[in-house]
């Protein structure tokens, strides 16, 4: 009884830490990080059995902002830190948050396996289609015609990546798009990735304004998608590859592949396995 | 080495079934109460392909190849020549080969061998189902002093799937090389021992890592499969989930060490196991463990690099990146095993002191000791009770510094799942906290804590194998599988009145000035041997350590081991 009186109800506030955010003024990242505490109060999750797991950009830096347990790693290696993190501790709730540079490009090997692998991870990919970090490169999601980065000044010059076909032909097992200007949406389609078994893949448009402030009338360009969910992956990839990027607020794709979770099998004394070299 | 061996190596093509004879081989020495030491090498094909199985039997364990061998059998001689830089012979070797595959290769017979042959092929031909490998092993068995009651026991154990014929068809072709050698010219025989052999294991230095993982409770691994690293894990892949754990195979080597960081940071002590290839790739988050503080273990089986180098074949070139590969100051444990049953001691001690410093430990074995099979004493549990440190309770109101600046370094670590404890581990460099600081007074800090507590640590006497006389005027310095042949030297040297000492360093990182020094009181002169080109570990040695003014150094890149005589006359020649 005193177990359940001492119970108390957690509150957005509860998964925030006290650190301030590096972040520019009007990123959208704030809405991200809000959304993601937002959810998990909304699922009244102890804190103490969620982690957030992260690689480097500037949306990478949400785990220190939590009050979760986090991991901020290097470069591109979100995905397989938390995929080991998983799969050793199967009780947590593990959350992976990061950009389009760092997941799509650096860590695009892992990105695809990740999917393919489907452990019960939720990864929260940032779009903002630039590198903010280093000041304003491409970054695999970018527009071809793009020549506001000095690294590129003649533009990009190659087609952009399309993370949800990508994810959806790899096997990501629950997809939705979403938009910064809407945390509400972002926090209830975190709580549905959260619950859907395997790997969920949210890619939230989340405006750069400062090296790519053009993007602050993405605002005014999403449109909630008028689409249901499916279950039909064909079905699912037609829809993303004939829409333009702006249907937002849905969740697009939903499969039913059980998670990856290999289960150890016995409780055998290491002593035991000596009967392997006895003669 | 102490007692009586015998070194022989039987070669062949793909298909001529060398390996499996030497298995064989190798079951019934040990049945026979023998030790054994037995490396493989074969061709780059997938396949089939030449093979050769090396073989030393004895009546003392062993830790490595003699100088020569005294028998080889080809089976038949296609492509053999290519391994006979790996195949010493002499003058007193006896060389047996087929008369209907051709003649003896001349790489082999300008060594002087003596010569006979044996139609191995034509004799097998005359019992039904009857295989020239066979016709090979009765001839060896006969020479060595193989009891046939013996191999029928292997025989049958072995072959009980295949049915009675095949076991019957083995048999003969075994015979018929036993009753066909019965008047070759003689190699060492061995005698025939009452030796309790219940308390001996059969096992490869890849297996003895896997095992030493374990009993240091090692419950995740993740890793890319790579040579000659693989068997580590897939010896593990069974074996983990019977003790409660899992191995999963990654994607790439990045995303190994990554996965096994993340298993750690959850709490369950964590391998993955690569070659100098994976080593490479892996070093960025090797730095990523030095400052996030987890605790993982990195097993390096070396191969001949750079590059893909010679992937089938050893080298001691990965020192140099082992030790100072990660960016930064980023001090790391480096441990060597100097044996196959080192393996398993060296690796159970690295999880060890990798959980008890929280900081990544990599442990550098090699292809000669991985893939070699010993017959050996069983390697007794040892019991290391220090454990990853947890926070205690904390009181009302106070932060969780998981970066402590503590008095040992060392800070105790939260898992998550622990109330109270939250906290983000970083690569970025943070306060004590956790949070992330650029300031200098943070960094000095945090990098002294990470120093000290390595510098701080006892390690006891597990940071060399020192053996020989205590007032020894030469030593001999190595580290891992080069000890094996320097081993065997120092016995040599000792029974010929020399007074020599051993040191082959285990702890390779952080250094051990002072025992180091004590070690070598009163040497006046050393020895350093190790398999690089360049002589990495010589270089090391003189950039940390104190040496006697008079210094040599054997160094020769891989895939041919020193030997025990090469070791011998460098120590002979130096006056």
């Amino acid at each position: 009884m005193d177990a359940c009186a001492k119970q108390r109800e957690y509150t957005a506030k509860d998964y925030k830490s006290d650190v301030k955010p590096i972040w520019c003024p009007g990123c959208g990242d704030y809405s991200v990080l809000a959304a993601i505490t937002r959810a998990l109060a909304s699922m009244q999750l102890a804190p103490e059995n969620v982690a957030v797991v992260s690689g480097i950009g500037c949306s990478s830096r949400i785990p220190a902002y939590t009050s979760v347990y986090g991991f901020h790693g290097v470069h591109g290696r979100a995905l397989p830190v938390a995929t080991g993190l998983k799969i050793a501790r199967p009780d947590l709730t593990v959350l992976v948050t990061g950009g389009d540079g760092d997941g799509f490009s650096i860590g695009g090997n892992h990105f695809l396996h990740a999917c393919r692998r489907n452990v019960d991870l939720t990864y929260i990919v940032m779009d903002n289609q630039v590198y903010g970090m280093t000041k304003g490169q491409a970054s695999p999601t970018t527009e071809p015609e793009w020549e506001g980065s000095k690294l590129t000044p003649d533009g990009v010059g190659i087609e952009s990546f399309h993370p949800l076909v990508v994810g959806l032909a790899a096997g990501a097992n629950f997809i939705a798009r979403c938009s910064s200007s809407d945390p509400n949406n972002v926090a209830d389609i975190i709580t549905q990735a959260i619950r859907h078994p395997g790997f969920s893949l949210v890619q939230v448009l989340s405006p750069c304004v400062t090296f790519r402030p053009e993007q602050l009338e993405w605002k005014h360009m999403v449109r909630t998608a008028v689409v249901d969910v499916t279950e039909d992956a064909a079905r699912a990839a037609r829809r993303l590859m004939t829409d333009d990027g702006f249907n937002v607020g849905k969740v697009l794709y939903k499969g039913d592949r059980p998670a990856y979770q290999p289960e150890p099998k016995g409780a055998a004394a290491v002593a035991e396995l000596e009967a392997d070299f006895a003669l | 080495m102490s007692g009586q061996t015998v070194s022989l190596v039987m070669a062949g093509s793909g298909g001529a079934g060398v390996v499996t004879a030497g298995s064989l081989l190798l079951e019934a020495a040990a049945r026979a109460g023998w030790y054994a030491y037995m490396t493989r090498s074969s061709g780059p094909q997938i396949r089939g392909g030449e093979a050769a199985v090396m073989v030393r039997l004895g009546t003392a364990p062993l830790a490595s190849h003699d100088d020569c061998f005294h028998l080889l059998v080809g089976v038949d001689w296609q492509n053999v020549g290519r391994f006979a830089a790996e195949i010493p012979l002499g003058p007193d070797s006896l060389i047996i080969g087929d008369p209907g595959e051709g003649e003896v290769p001349e790489v082999f017979a300008r060594s002087g061998a003596q010569q006979i042959s044996l139609a191995m092929k034509a004799l097998a031909k005359t019992i039904p189902d009857g295989r020239p490998n066979m016709v090979a092993f009765g001839a060896i068995a006969g020479l060595i002093g193989l009891t046939e009651d013996i191999v029928v026991g292997v025989l049958r154990d072995t072959l009980k799937r295949k049915g009675e014929a095949a076991i019957a068809a083995s048999l003969a072709a075994f015979r018929a090389g036993v009753e066909a050698a019965a008047d070759f010219p003689a190699v060492p025989r061995l005698p025939a021992t009452q030796a309790d052999t219940s308390d001996r294991w059969s096992i490869t230095g890849n297996e003895a890592t896997g095992m030493g993982a374990l009993r240091g409770g090692v419950r995740f691994v993740a890793a890319y499969p790579i040579t000659p690293a693989t068997e580590v894990l897939e010896w593990l892949a069974p074996a983990l989930p019977k003790v409660g754990g899992v191995l999963v195979q990654a994607e790439d080597e990045l995303a190994s060490i990554n996965q096994i960081i993340g298993g750690s940071y959850g709490g369950v002590p964590s391998l993955t196991a690569t070659s100098g290839p994976g080593l490479a790739l892996m070093t960025e988050s090797l730095g990523l463990a030095v400052a996030a503080e987890v605790p993982i273990v990195v097993v390096d089986v070396m191969r001949v690099g750079p590059s893909t180098g010679i992937a089938t074949k050893s080298e001691q070139a990965d020192l140099n990146i082992a030790v100072y590969g990660l960016h930064g100051d980023a001090p790391h444990l480096v441990l060597a095993p100097n044996s196959v049953a080192d393996c398993l001691f060296t690796t159970q001690w690295a999880v060890h002191l990798a959980e008890s410093l929280q900081t990544p430990a990599i442990v550098l074995t090699d292809q000669a000791m991985g893939q070699a099979r010993a017959v050996m004493p069983r390697s007794a549990a040892i019991a290391f009770m220090g454990q990853r440190e947890k926070p205690a309770a904390l009181a009302e109101g106070v932060q969780y510094k998981r970066y402590a600046n503590t008095a040992s370094g060392v800070s105790p670590m939260a898992i998550p799942g622990m109330a109270g404890f939250m906290y983000t581990a970083d690569g970025l460099e943070h306060n004590e906290v956790g949070t992330p600081s650029s300031q200098a007074s943070d960094h000095q800090a945090q990098l002294d804590k990470r120093l000290r507590k390595l510098t701080g640590y006892n390690y006891g006497d597990h940071w060399a194998d020192i053996t020989g006389d205590e007032d020894a005027d030469t030593a001999i310095l190595t580290w891992g599988s080069s000890a094996g042949p320097a081993r065997e030297a120092l016995e040599r040297l000792r029974a010929a009145g020399h007074r020599v000492k051993l040191v082959a360093v285990r702890l390779i990182s952080p250094v051990q000035p002072e025992k180091f020094a004590r070690a070598l009181q009163g040497v006046e002169r050393a020895l350093v041997v190790e398999q690089s080109h360049s002589g990495q570990f010589h270089r090391y040695l003189r950039a940390q350590y104190d040496l006697p003014r008079q210094v040599r150094a054997l160094h020769n890149p891989g895939p041919l081991a020193v030997s025990p005589g090469a070791i011998v006359e460098q120590i002979l020649q130096w006056s």
